[in-house]
C-alpha cells in the first residue's frame, strides 16, 4: 500500500456496471463458499500495545469459554452438517490450534477443507509488528499448516483483522494469491502488491455470522433468511459476470442449538438451487487467476 | 514500530489448553451421559435472584442490571426490585404449573430481606444456589483473594442459616471470576459452579483444592441475552428454544446419550405481565415433548459426578 497516503492505493475503481464477464465452471453464477474460523483465543495473552484482547481483566471467563465452545462442541456440529449438504470448509485458522487441539483440525483436513491463515493466535495482533516480526508469523503460519496438514496455503486473514502497512505485499512475496481483508466488491479483484499476483476474495462481515447475531442482534431464523437473500441476489446478478459469496461462520455461535437449525436451511436451500458454485476459496482464486491470464476476463 | 520480542513468544503453545483448570474434550465423542430416567433433553431452570443496593459498586466492574443514573437510581432499584416482589412469584407459578423443579440462584441478600420469598421457593421443593452477596458483590482478577474467600463464605453462610440447607452450586455475577475463584469454590465445599459456558453438558474442573463440576449456564440462551442485550421478541426467544430443545433432542437420539436444555432466567425481564404467558406456554410445550424432563442443577451434577472420569 502506498503508506501514510489518503489513498492507499490498493486497487483500482471499476464500477459493478459493464464489466468483463467471470465464467464459473458448468455455467454457474455464484461462486459459494463457507469459511469456518477455526480459532484458538489464549485465556492470559500478552497485551499489544494497541489493543487490549480481552475487554475485562484476565480471565475473561464468558468471553474465552464462549470461545473455547467452537472446540467441543459447535465445530463438530457445524462440520458433520456441512458434510451433509456438500460444503467444504474454507478455513480461517489460528495456526496454534494445530497445536492445541490438532484433533480438529485433522478433522477439517479430513473432510477436505482448505486451510489459510487467521495469525499465530486470536489474542496476538500484528498491529505494531516490524518487518522481521511479521515475516516470522508469516513462516511460522505457512509451516505449521504444511506439518500439520500437508498444505500450502494460499491466502490471509489477518489475526482479528490487524494490519500492518507491509501485510499485502508480504504475503504477495511469500506466494499467497488472495486475501480475505478488503471489503470492496463482490467479485475477485486484483490487489496491487511490491511483487507477486495478490487478488481479494470477497469474504463478508455484513453476513458474517458474528455480525449477525452481534452488531445486528439477528435472531437464528432472521440470519438464515438474510443469508438466503444475499444468495438469491448474488446469484441473479451473477448470470452477467460471475459473483462470489462467501459465509464466514464461528462454531461458537453458529453451532448453538438454537443457531444450528435454522442455518441448515441455508445450505439446503443453496446445495439444491443449481446456480452455486459450491466451492472453497483457494479454487476460486485459481479459477480467477487463470482465467484472467488467458484473457477471458 | 515493534513490539516487544516476547509478544512473538508462545509459552503454552503445546498440546492441549493454554492453562491447567480442564482438559480439551470432544463432547461427540465422549462417554455418553446417561440421565436418571434416560430422558433425551433435561431443561435445567436457574433463575437469578438479585437485590441491587441503590449505592452501587463498581469495582471491580458495575453488574449487568446494576444502576444507571445518578444517585439516587429510583427508576433501577425500583424496576430490579419488581423481580424479587412480583415477577418471581409469576415464574414460581410457572413452573408449578408444569411440576418443574428450579435452581434459584439467590444472592445471600434475598435471603436475609425478603424471609417470605426464601419460605415459599423452599416449599416449593426448589434448589437454592449460591450467587454471590448481593449485586456489588462482583469478582474479577484485582479483588485480593481473602477478600473474594470471605465474601464466598458469607453467601454460602447466610443461605445455610436463612434456608436450612448448605448451598452445592454456585453462580458468579456475570459469569465472572478471578483466576482463584474454581479452587475458591471447591475450598468452599460446593460440588459445581455454572460460569464457563463453553460446553452442553457438565465436565469436571481440577483445582489447587480438588475437582469441581461445571455446568455450563449457556449464556447465549438467556433471557438476558436474547430479549436486552438482542433486544429481540419473547415469541422469538420461545421460538429459539423450541428450535435448541428440537436439535438438542435429536442429537440425543442420535447419540444414546443425554443433552441438556439451560435457561437462565431473570425475574424482571421474564417476569413481566406482557411476556409471561408466553413463557408458560414455552414451559408447557417443553413439558409435552417426549423423553423431556426438567432437573435442578444438583440433581443433573450428582448424576454427572457418578458418570464422568
Amino acid at each position: 500500500m502506498r503508506e501514510g497516503e489518503a489513498d492507499p492505493g490498493l486497487y483500482d475503481y471499476l464500477p459493478y456496471r459493464g464489466r468483463p464477464k467471470i465464467a464459473w465452471p458448468e455455467g454457474k453464477t455464484v461462486a459459494v463458499w463457507v469459511s469456518p474460523n477455526l480459532e484458538y483465543y489464549e485465556l492470559d495473552p500478552p497485551r499489544n500495545p494497541h489493543r487490549a484482547s480481552w475487554p475485562k481483566p484476565h480471565p475473561d471467563v464468558v468471553g474465552y469459554s464462549h470461545r473455547d465452545y467452537a472446540n467441543r462442541v459447535g465445530h463438530w456440529r457445524m462440520a458433520e452438517m456441512m458434510e451433509k449438504h456438500g460444503f467444504k470448509g474454507s478455513v480461517s485458522l489460528s495456526v496454534a490450534l494445530c497445536q492445541h487441539i490438532p484433533e480438529v483440525v485433522a478433522n477439517a483436513n479430513a473432510l477436505g477443507w482448505e486451510f489459510f491463515s487467521h495469525g499465530i493466535y486470536n489474542t496476538r495482533y500484528s498491529y505494531g509488528m516490524d518487518e522481521a516480526q511479521e515475516r516470522h508469523i508469516i513462516e511460522d503460519s505457512i509451516r505449521t499448516v504444511r506439518e500439520a496438514t500437508g498444505q500450502t496455503i494460499k491466502g490471509w486473514l489477518a489475526p482479528a483483522l490487524t494490519h500492518t502497512p507491509r501485510t499485502l505485499d508480504l504475503i504477495a512475496e511469500y506466494g499467497m494469491t488472495y486475501t480475505c481483508d478488503l471489503y470492496h466488491d463482490d467479485q475477485p479483484m486484483p490487489v496491487a502488491t511490491r511483487e507477486g499476483q495478490l487478488i481479494s476474495m470477497p469474504y463478508s462481515l455484513e453476513v458474517n455470522d458474528h455480525y449477525g447475531f452481534f452488531i445486528y442482534n439477528m435472531s437464528p431464523r432472521e440470519y438464515a433468511q438474510t443469508l438466503i437473500r444475499q444468495y438469491e441476489r448474488l446469484a441473479e446478478e451473477g448470470a452477467a459476470s460471475g459473483t462470489v459469496m462467501c459465509i464466514p461462520l464461528h462454531s461458537y455461535l453458529i453451532g448453538q442449538p438454537h443457531r444450528i437449525g435454522p442455518f441448515e436451511e441455508v445450505l439446503r436451500h443453496i446445495a439444491a438451487d443449481g446456480r452455486a458454485w459450491i466451492t472453497r476459496s483457494g479454487d476460486i482464486a485459481d479459477h480467477y487467476l487463470a482465467q484472467a491470464k488467458g484473457g477471458a476476463a | 514500530m515493534t513490539l516487544d520480542p516476547g509478544y512473538l513468544e508462545y509459552a503454552h503453545r503445546a498440546e492441549g489448553m493454554d492453562h491447567g483448570l480442564y482438559r480439551w474434550s470432544n463432547l461427540f465423542s465422549r462417554k455418553p451421559l446417561v440421565w436418571p430416567h434416560g430422558e433425551r433433553v433435561l431443561t435445567w431452570i436457574v433463575i437469578d435472584l438479585e437485590w441491587f443496593p441503590i449505592t452501587p459498586n463498581a469495582k471491580p466492574f458495575l453488574a449487568p442490571g446494576h444502576m444507571q443514573t445518578a444517585y439516587p437510581d429510583y427508576r433501577h432499584y425500583t424496576s430490579r426490585d419488581y423481580g424479587n416482589r412480583v415477577g418471581i412469584y409469576r415464574l414460581l407459578d410457572a413452573l408449578d404449573g408444569v411440576g418443574a423443579k428450579a435452581s434459584i440462584a439467590m444472592n445471600s441478600a434475598i435471603a436475609e430481606r425478603y424471609a417470605p420469598l426464601v419460605r415459599d421457593i423452599v416449599a416449593a421443593g426448589h434448589e437454592i444456589v449460591a450467587h454471590a452477596t448481593d449485586m456489588n458483590a462482583t469478582i474479577a482478577t484485582g479483588v485480593p483473594v481473602a477478600e473474594e474467600r470471605a465474601m464466598i463464605a458469607a453467601s454460602l453462610d447466610t443461605l445455610e442459616t436463612v434456608t436450612g440447607t448448605r448451598p452445592k452450586g454456585w453462580l458468579s455475577i456475570a459469569r465472572s471470576q478471578s483466576f482463584d475463584t474454581p479452587a475458591l469454590l471447591a475450598e468452599a465445599g460446593l460440588a459445581y459452579a455454572c460460569d464457563w459456558v463453553n460446553d452442553d453438558l457438565p465436565y469436571r474442573m481440577t483445582t489447587a483444592h480438588g475437582p469441581l463440576l461445571n455446568l455450563p449456564l449457556n449464556h447465549e440462551l438467556s433471557d438476558r441475552q436474547i430479549l436486552n442485550v438482542q433486544q429481540q421478541s419473547m415469541a422469538s426467544y420461545c421460538e429459539q428454544i423450541r428450535d435448541a430443545f428440537t436439535w438438542l433432542s435429536a442429537e440425543a437420539d442420535a447419540s444414546g446419550g443425554g443433552r441438556m436444555l439451560p435457561l437462565n432466567l431473570t425475574p424482571y425481564i421474564t417476569g413481566l405481565p406482557y411476556r409471561v404467558n408466553e413463557f408458560e406456554g414455552l414451559l408447557r410445550w417443553l413439558g409435552g415433548q417426549p423423553g423431556h424432563g426438567f432437573a435442578t442443577g444438583a440433581q443433573i451434577a450428582a448424576t454427572a459426578d457418578g458418570q464422568l472420569d
